[in-house]
């Protein structure tokens, strides 16, 4: 055993980092600046960690989920509005699935309160969301076939911001048509293969929930050691220093969690996997919507303001606990990996 | 990857193999024994089960080998727990801190003299630090050791001092300069419990059990001076060695003592499903996260320390996590085998009870806090 990042992969965090840092959002006000997201976006796009789960050969992905959680981890501190988790998993299922690797930007349409990947056997089902949609053209679905299911392309209504300000959504209509892929090599996708993308999708999640955590400790202790109130910073009353060694801890916490998730999706069984992944799902969501709250809590009045980066923190996470589930169901799939409940249809 | 380490959470060769050997070894030589923590019957055995663990190469492998030690990497002490916890084995028995302390600070004749006996198990050893007027604030303690010839002779009161019933040493921190700062005036000993001037009461816990905590009286208990540890007024430093090698979960054990409890409770509802409702198994599921998160997080601070990265005040973070996965285990075995129970069988509201000590001992959950928020977030004096 020997958990610690390689050096490549401490090299990936970096240039990740330093592209957040000089490309992403730095307040509010940022969010609105089209022309430093369209930089950002083309950087990101040409470093090519979306491609990071496209084969390189057979099914093998060109990098493991650690590196994608290495990725999404920076890009979830720094608040990162461009595409990664939708294209990701959009790869991850062709690669599954045997199909060619999209042509166009494309992500994943997630129905059941975004508890897992749409089925569409009919019709779409109402609610259907395509997550992580800016830019994209089209959504995956599945579509059930004889041994299981196969993957399908929708077209996205209007991409438009939701909670999270960072990741914008887009409604699929009902009426939406599914449209197989045309790739002749490909097989259906078996009840494994969708517990391997479900482990990598959650493991993503977990990574993009630490980097949130991360970003929000680091402003509400900034905040902390400048903000005065009574003659001296804010942050040399106990209570707060409490509130916010909590928010460190459980962050660290999460860490190990999410590192051990990221590292299951290629590395255990597809079972495994996604039971390790549920475990520290379940840990993740819980902590993020603590630290993020913490860190509005910690701002005060300036915490509940528009401007102030501490609820964009706080929707990103939000978002990040709805995909694949959170506490909830996936304290289930832990539990049904266990043998205890049927895990209520989960994968 | 091209270089030589990437996350890996698996076994290496070396490492597979010792499990297995341990697990095989198990098969015959589990005890049996309840848990220390919620039955007094665990310390008739504890000294046959730390001693037949150490006999067969499965205890204190990771320290040097001239003190019984095997020198083998952290990771094994991991797979010790595991493995017990896995079997339904006692854990290890916790004293690594006391070992990492006497390592830390003692003279090479002191630790020639002790830590072997410590570390094979022949020896039993409890921890005097705290006294009534002296607990988070230790500083304040009142014991004191005065010179007389060749020997101190030590005066004073120490509480919740554990397993000192069953000790023949005692760890004791005394003043003997009352001249100095406090912090500075501190010496430690290794004081031979059995003798006049020493005297222990036991002190029952909530749980019931009465072999966690003791009174132990000083008048006039006699300790050579060749066995101080460290130098005269070194006490301080060594306690603080000490209190942070206990606040890790590594160094107790206490990951695998959480993965049995789980385990238990696991195979109790599995048994029979039907008698538990959803709360009760949403409290069991968070005691499988909490738990599993802890071990995970063991891997990972272990990791962390091949890159020579040393012991400084994370062990704050890990003990707080410790505790909320002791106290989420304990949360589920209330709620699983809870208040409900009648007299002959009340071991998992015992678990129960246990855990609400873990954000007590070692330090508190404040004082760790307070840690975290200087030494780690560095924020502002308060
Ligand atoms: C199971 C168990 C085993 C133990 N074993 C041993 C042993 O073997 N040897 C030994 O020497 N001791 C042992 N102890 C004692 C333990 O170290 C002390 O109980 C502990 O350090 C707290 O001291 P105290 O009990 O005096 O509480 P106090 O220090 O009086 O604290 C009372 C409350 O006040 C809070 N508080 C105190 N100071 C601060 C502060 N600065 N900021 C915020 N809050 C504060 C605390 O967090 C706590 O909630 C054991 C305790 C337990 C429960």
């Amino acid at each position: 055993m020997d958990v610690r990042l390689s050096s490549e992969q401490l090299a990936l965090r970096d240039s990740v980092a330093q592209v957040v840092d000089r490309l992403g959002p730095h307040t509010v006000r940022d969010l609105d600046d089209t022309e430093r997201a369209a930089k950002f976006d083309a950087a990101v796009a040409a470093a090519g960690w979306r491609e990071l789960r496209v084969p390189v050969e057979g099914r093998v992905p060109l990098a493991s989920g650690v590196e994608a959680a290495v990725v999404a981890e920076e890009l979830g501190r720094g608040l990162a509005d461009t595409p990664f988790l939708g294209p990701t998993l959009a790869a991850d299922l062709r690669r599954l699935a045997g199909a060619p690797p999209a042509g166009t930007a494309e992500t994943v349409a997630f129905s059941r309160s975004l508890l897992a990947a749409a089925v569409v056997d009919g019709g779409v089902p109402p609610g259907t969301v395509a997550v992580d949609a800016r830019g994209a053209t089209c959504a995956l679905v599945l579509v059930p076939v004889v041994g299981g299911h196969a993957l399908a392309e929708v077209a996205l209504g209007l991409v438009a911001v939701g909670t999270d300000l960072t990741r914008p959504g887009a409604a699929i209509d009902p009426a939406a048509v599914a449209t197989p892929l045309d790739s002749p090599g490909s097989r259906p996708l078996a009840d494994d293969d969708l517990s391997a993308w479900t482990a990598l999708g959650l493991a993503l999640d977990c990574a993009d929930l630490v980097g949130t955590m991360r970003g929000a400790v680091g402003l509400a202790v900034g905040y902390a050691s400048d903000r005065r109130q009574f003659d001296r910073p804010i942050g040399s009353f106990q209570a707060v220093q409490h509130l916010l060694a909590d928010a460190h801890v459980v962050m660290d916490g999460s860490r190990s969690a999410a590192r051990h998730a990221a590292w299951a999706v290629d590395a255990l069984s597809p079972g495994d996997a996604l039971a390790a992944a549920a475990a520290a799902k379940a840990y993740c969501a819980r902590a993020a919507r603590t630290v993020c709250e913490t860190t509005i809590q910690v701002h005060g009045g300036t915490g509940n303001t528009w401007e102030c980066l501490a609820h964009v923190f706080l929707r990103r996470a939000l978002l990040s606990t709805d995909v694949l589930g959170g506490e909830g169901a996936n304290l289930d799939r832990v539990l049904a990996h266990h043998g205890i409940g049927g895990g209520r249809g989960l994968r | 990857m091209g270089s030589a380490v990437a996350v890996d959470f698996a076994d290496a060769p070396d490492e597979r193999e010792f499990r297995l050997r341990l697990r095989a070894w198990l098969d015959e030589h589990n005890p049996g024994l309840p848990a220390s923590s919620t039955d007094d019957e665990y310390w008739a055995g504890q000294a046959a089960w730390h001693q037949s663990l150490f006999d067969s190469g499965f205890f204190g492998v990771t320290w040097p080998t001239d003190i019984g030690g095997q020198d083998l990497a952290s990771v094994y002490d991991v797979i010790v727990d595991e493995e017990l916890a896995g079997a339904g084995a006692p854990a290890r028995p916790s004293l690594g801190y006391l070992v990492e302390g006497i390592l830390e600070h003692a003279d090479d004749d002191v630790q020639a003299r002790f830590l072997p006996g410590i570390v094979n198990g022949r020896d039993r050893w409890c921890q005097g630090f705290s006294e009534p007027d002296a607990g988070s604030d230790l500083a304040a303690l009142r014991t004191r050791a005065d010179r007389d010839g060749d020997e101190y002779v030590v005066t004073g009161h120490k509480v919740w001092t554990s397993y000192s019933d069953d000790a023949e040493w005692c760890l004791v921190l005394a003043r003997t300069d009352h001249e100095v700062a406090r912090h500075k005036g501190i010496s430690a000993f290794a004081l031979p419990m059995r003798q006049p001037g020493v005297e222990q009461r036991p002190l029952p816990m909530i749980n019931g059990i009465t072999k966690e905590f003791g009174e132990v009286l000083f008048d006039g208990a006699r300790v050579p001076a060749a066995n101080m540890i460290g130098r005269p007024g070194e006490g301080w430093p060594l306690a603080m060695t000490i209190v942070s090698h206990e606040r890790e979960p590594h160094e107790l054990g206490f990951a695998g003592r959480y993965a049995k409890q789980v385990k238990d409770l696991v195979a109790g509802v599995c048994a029979d499903p039907g008698r538990f409702g959803a709360e009760q198994v949403r409290d069991l599921a968070w005691a499988i996260v909490e738990s599993e998160m802890l071990r995970l997080h063991v891997c990972r601070r272990l990791s962390d320390r091949l890159d020579g990265i040393v012991h400084g005040p994370e062990g704050s973070v890990d003990k707080l996590l410790m505790t909320w996965t002791e106290q989420a285990v304990g949360h589920a075995a209330l709620s699983i085998g809870g208040a409900r129970a009648t007299g002959s069988d009340d071991t998992l509201m015992k678990v129960y009870l246990y855990s609400r000590a873990q954000s007590v001992m070692g330090g508190t959950s404040q004082i760790q806090r307070n840690l975290v928020a200087s030494r780690i977030l560095h924020l502002p004096a308060s």
